[in-house]
């Protein structure tokens, strides 16, 4: 899956075992076992996303029974572009799109600047700040009053609900921090001997050094940023805010009357070829669901390694 | 040079430290369409009633006991992701490791909307689970996996493991690769086999990231977070889904009882407060160093 598996796994092989290795029988047996238990907890991980396509691209009413589970059958892709047209679908999209764009640039930015920084030993109590951020990981005011907050800052049914509260990520900047101190010092003393200010030192020595870190904050704050659902559905009343997540919600628990509206505004015919392709219950929360999974499926790989690289510089540390 | 942090401090002010303004709203009978001002002072009244009314304080120790029992099953279960890396480590096979950690990591990406989705699809009276068993003869009518109460607990800790465990053992793949391996070449040298080498070396260079990772849980012992299940509650398993975050947010919004959850909330955040200042004092006395 991952495109370059080569350099991950050197990252990973800690062990530099060597080939010919002897193999006791007892070997044999624990390798054995080792590689049907992971081959067993990958199926796990995996199939739930193989039964989902599949099903929403076979018959509708044989993936209605329940019958489809290994090979799709009677393929088609009218329950795309039905599911495509309901309303609201586009919207949230492109509301979910939005956030998770502006969301993870501001967030990035905000992380990498921050990160600098507190590394700074000229910034004014460096200490106090660092700390005044740091605590915030660890308690928050609760639900409640985070609603009234955000009711007052009349910030509730606004886009920017979404994108503010997020911006500054203690744990993120933590973990650009850690990265900028692995840097050499010498790399910024020497611009700044050449009269760099600080915008310039962060702008043109930071930022370039810290790509790695910056892709792990980013697929971090892209995907908390798409898959979340607890903002909409607190601080969010007007439907045209609403994100992709909360609409599949709603699609998920009114699966059965979306189906029947979808099928009554299709026309009725009852031949075998419209019960393949008439909407059921069942498609339509598939096959919305495939919809919201699909940009990560398409992502996350891309990014994998990334983020493997990026754990480990900044975990290794603390 | 500080006044380029000034507008980000300000973010973290509004949304971290402000907010706890809205504690006082626990000591007043507020109804939502009025401001502060013109509501009862009502004192303490809210945390009166949470220990005295019967039916109040029963609900809640039903809410307690969920969340302590979801918390201690995540606790109890935290060696998993540690076990999961370390036999992964064993696999020599590249492909096939980094097959099995990139789709075990996958779940993680997903929301737990759509986690539910999944479940839907996989326990539902027609998803595909149900459909097997009945074609096999196993069970005549479909098995309620979602639709009932039995065995909540458990189930809630399925899906976590299921979605978070490929995930949570990266942390501790990314230890060991950074394990000193002539700690292992002096191992083979003098003889051990895998099962020693495993628990000698492996195991107790990964325990300081364990034991920081289990403070980090028991600080957190009483946020077991909303989304899992309130995607998952439904109006057969009520009883045993709601963990506080989830009661909180039943009360505070559905409910109408905004005061009343601001006074769970506002304890809540106070006693996790607390076992963290606790926990931290755990981990300098007995290892030496503190969690914050």
């Amino acid at each position: 899956m991952s495109s370059k598996p080569k350099k991950k796994s050197d990252q990973l092989a800690a062990e530099p075992e060597k080939k010919h290795e002897r193999l006791t029988p007892g070997g044999v047996t624990f390798n054995v076992i080792n590689y049907v238990i992971f081959g067993i907890l990958t199926f796990i991980c995996a199939y739930p996303f193989y039964y989902l396509i599949i099903n929403s691209i076979s018959a509708n009413n044989l993936s209605e029974n329940g019958v489809i589970n290994f090979w799709p059958q009677g393929i088609h892709f009218d329950n795309y572009v039905q599911v495509l047209q309901l309303s609201g679908l586009p919207l949230a999209a492109a509301v979910s799109v939005a956030r998770t764009v502006l969301g993870t640039v501001l967030t990035v930015l905000a992380s990498a600047f921050l990160g600098f920084m507190f590394t700074q030993q000229k910034m004014w109590a460096r200490k106090f700040w660092y700390r005044f951020m740091v605590i915030t990981m660890y308690f928050n005011a609760g639900l409640i009053p985070m609603f009234i907050t955000m009711k007052n800052l009349h910030l509730t049914n606004t886009f920017w609900v979404y994108i503010l509260p997020a911006i500054v990520q203690p744990f993120n900047i933590i973990l650009v921090k850690t990265y900028i101190e692995s840097i050499p010092h010498s790399l910024q003393e020497a611009a700044e001997i050449d009269g760099a200010g600080v915008l310039t030192i962060f702008g043109k020595i930071i930022l370039p050094t810290c790509k790695p870190i910056m892709a792990t904050v980013a697929i971090f704050s892209a995907v908390a940023q798409w898959n979340s659902f607890q903002d909409t559905l607190i601080y969010i009343t007007d439907s045209k805010l609403y994100s992709l997540q909360y609409l599949l919600y709603q699609y998920i628990n009114q699966a059965n009357s979306l189906a029947q509206m979808v099928r009554t505004s299709g026309g009725s015919g009852m031949n075998m070829a419209a019960l393949a392709t008439q909407q059921t219950a069942t498609s339509i929360r598939m096959t919305v669901s495939v919809v919201v999974v699909l940009p990560i499926l398409f992502v996350y790989p891309i990014f994998q390694k990334y983020f493997v690289k990026g754990i480990m510089i900044g975990s290794v540390k603390g | 040079m500080f006044l380029y942090v000034l507008p980000f401090l300000v973010l973290i002010f509004l949304f971290s430290y402000f907010p706890l303004a809205g504690w006082a709203y626990a000591f007043y009978d507020y109804k939502p369409p009025l401001a502060l001002s013109q509501c009862q002072y009502v004192g303490t009244k809210w945390f009166q009633m949470l220990f005295s009314n019967p039916t109040q304080v029963k609900q809640l120790i039903q809410v307690l006991k969920n969340t302590f029992a979801m918390s201690l099953l995540g606790i109890a279960t935290s060696i998993l992701p540690l076990l999961f890396a370390v036999f992964l480590n064993e696999i020599h096979c590249k492909w096939f490791r980094n097959l099995v950690q990139t789709l075990t990591t996958l779940p993680n990406f997903i929301s737990w909307v759509l986690v539910f989705s999944v479940a839907f699809s996989l326990f539902s009276n027609t998803g595909m689970v149900n459909t097997i068993l009945q074609n096999m003869g196993v069970i005549q009518t479909p098995i309620k996996f979602l639709d009932s109460d039995s065995h909540t607990y458990l189930w809630m800790l399925f899906w976590n493991t299921w979605k978070c465990l490929g995930w949570n053992s990266i942390m501790y793949l990314a230890s060991i690769a950074g394990i000193d391996t002539s700690l292992y070449e002096a191992a083979r040298v003098d003889g051990a086999n895998r099962g020693q080498i495993i628990r000698n070396i492996t195991i107790p260079s990964l325990m300081p990231t364990f034991f920081v990772l289990l403070m980090l849980s028991v600080a957190n012992f009483l946020n077991n977070g909303m989304d899992q299940y309130f995607v998952f509650q439904n109006a057969f398993n009520k009883t045993h889904i709601q963990v506080l975050d989830l009661y909180v947010y039943n009360i505070g919004m559905t409910g109408n009882s905004l005061s009343l959850a601001t006074a769970i909330s506002m304890m809540k955040s106070l006693v996790s407060v607390v076992l963290l200042c606790v926990v931290n004092t755990v981990s300098k006395k007995t290892r030496g160093e503190s969690i914050m």
